[in-house]
């Protein structure tokens, strides 16, 4: 037995009537003996997993148990565990939603082999039962490993929207004044998101009209060379535009970082706080609109 | 080639740049406003690029060239309404313009002009 575990794969020499007689047993048992299996796979499950994948394994474990019961009790040499698969899928993918660990999905589906092993424990002989329980724990090895596939896939799934809502979030530009507009910057500036951010505020400031543009880094956590360089690209481009562009909200140990790295911003109008770039912004604006007054 | 069309407002030269500018147009144009601006003694050059889909670097070292013969001839020229994507592009390509003023409209420009103001020039 200690052999087999982790190893679903069937040894060579077992043969398909020794299959078939091996699993008759364990379908009997679930047949008969279901609701003593589910029973003692929930309180087996209950210590690895949390309340409410014990509670969701008591709603959901009858369905699989009945499935798995179909899949061995055919006459068929070779055993479809997909029926069986897809249940145990669906269900690893509601835990990995609900935020269990790996350990807990895979603990909980692994607790079937126990609750298997303690229904079967009193048929036939020893040999039989030893062939039996191999065969019990292979079969829900490979469940398990299913499982944890389908686990992955729906962390990865996860992480994907996450992404994609960070990207949306995190590149806001905002009119905060009459022709001053200001892109709060919050996370970590990559190359995507340097573009994304320079086509956004591009495009405000060729909405707006703006006349100043104002690139608040207070929520970028380091700003190495590569931040840098997207910061000056972006500010070249909005002078391009005819807007003057204002940085602020560098924080004291980033502008430590920066001289020792030697970054040039000696070119970029800076300010310590978006509340001073705000009022520096309005300044240029006001005094725009009083010379147009005066003509 | 179809020449772009130059038109004197006053002291101010405002040229506006077709969508499809090719490169013997922008040659021909960087002639016509160095003899415009001697013969008229004009102040200010306005190069309206807002309708060009396209700027490369052929026609950005043009429009610098411009911007330093005219400056050589007493007038300040300002580019006017390079669009967002046209801007990425050049900052892309390292052609920054330097030195060469610029505005969203060519009413910013005119203002920034009669105070002796630029887009280029620093705040604080």
């Amino acid at each position: 037995m200690i052999g087999e575990v982790g190893s679903p794969v069937a040894e060579p020499q077992e043969h398909s009537e020794n299959q078939q007689t091996v699993r008759a047993p364990i379908a009997t048992v679930l047949a008969e003996r279901g609701p003593q299996v589910l029973a003692a796979w929930t309180h087996r499950g209950g210590s690895l997993a949390s309340r409410s994948g014990t509670a969701e394994l008591e709603r959901d474990g009858g369905a699989v148990l009945d499935a798995l019961a179909a899949a061995l009790g055919t006459a068929d040499e070779s055993v479809d565990l997909a029926p069986v698969s897809r249940l145990l899928n669906d269900f690893s993918a509601r835990r990995t939603r609900a935020g269990d660990s790996p350990a807990e999905t895979a603990g909980l589906v692994l607790a079937l082999r126990e609750a298997l092993l303690g229904e079967l424990a009193d048929i036939g002989d020893a040999e039989t039962r030893y062939a039996v329980a191999r065969e019990a724990g292979r079969i829900v090895d490979e469940l398990a490993l299913g499982s944890f596939d389908s686990f992955l896939a729906g962390r990865e799934e996860v992480i994907s929207q996450q992404g994609e809502q960070l990207l949306e979030l995190s590149t806001p530009v905002v009119r905060v004044w009459d022709r001053v507009v200001a892109a709060p910057l919050v996370g970590t500036l990559d190359s995507a998101r340097a573009q994304v951010v320079m086509e956004s505020l591009l495009q405000a400031i060729s909405d707006d009209g703006a006349l100043v543009a104002i690139l608040d880094i207070t929520g970028v956590p380091t700003v190495d060379t590569l931040v840098a360089q997207h910061l000056l690209k972006t500010v070249a481009a909005t002078r391009l535009m005819g807007a003057d562009c204002i940085v602020s909200g560098i924080a004291p140990q980033t502008a430590q970082t920066m001289v020792q790295l030697g970054i040039d911003l000696s070119d970029v109008t800076t300010r310590s706080s978006l509340a001073d770039a705000l009022a520096m912004a309005i300044d240029r604006v006001q005094a725009h609109a009083d010379r147009s007054a005066r003509r | 080639m179809t020449a772009v069309p130059v038109v004197r407002i006053r002291n101010a030269l405002v040229a506006a740049m077709q969508e499809d500018i090719d490169d013997r147009s922008a040659l021909d144009l960087a002639d016509r406003l160095a003899t415009e601006v001697a013969a008229h003694g004009a102040g200010l050059v306005l190069l309206d690029v807002s309708a060009a889909q396209v700027v490369d670097s052929f026609i950005s070292r043009v429009i610098v060239d411009i911007a330093q013969v005219c400056r050589l001839l007493g007038a300040q020229v300002t580019v006017v309404g390079i669009r967002p994507a046209v801007a990425i592009t050049l900052v892309e390509l390292g052609l920054t313009l330097e030195g060469v003023r610029t505005a969203l409209t060519i009413d910013d420009a005119m203002d920034a002009a009669e105070e002796g103001l630029g887009g280029d020039v620093r705040l604080g």
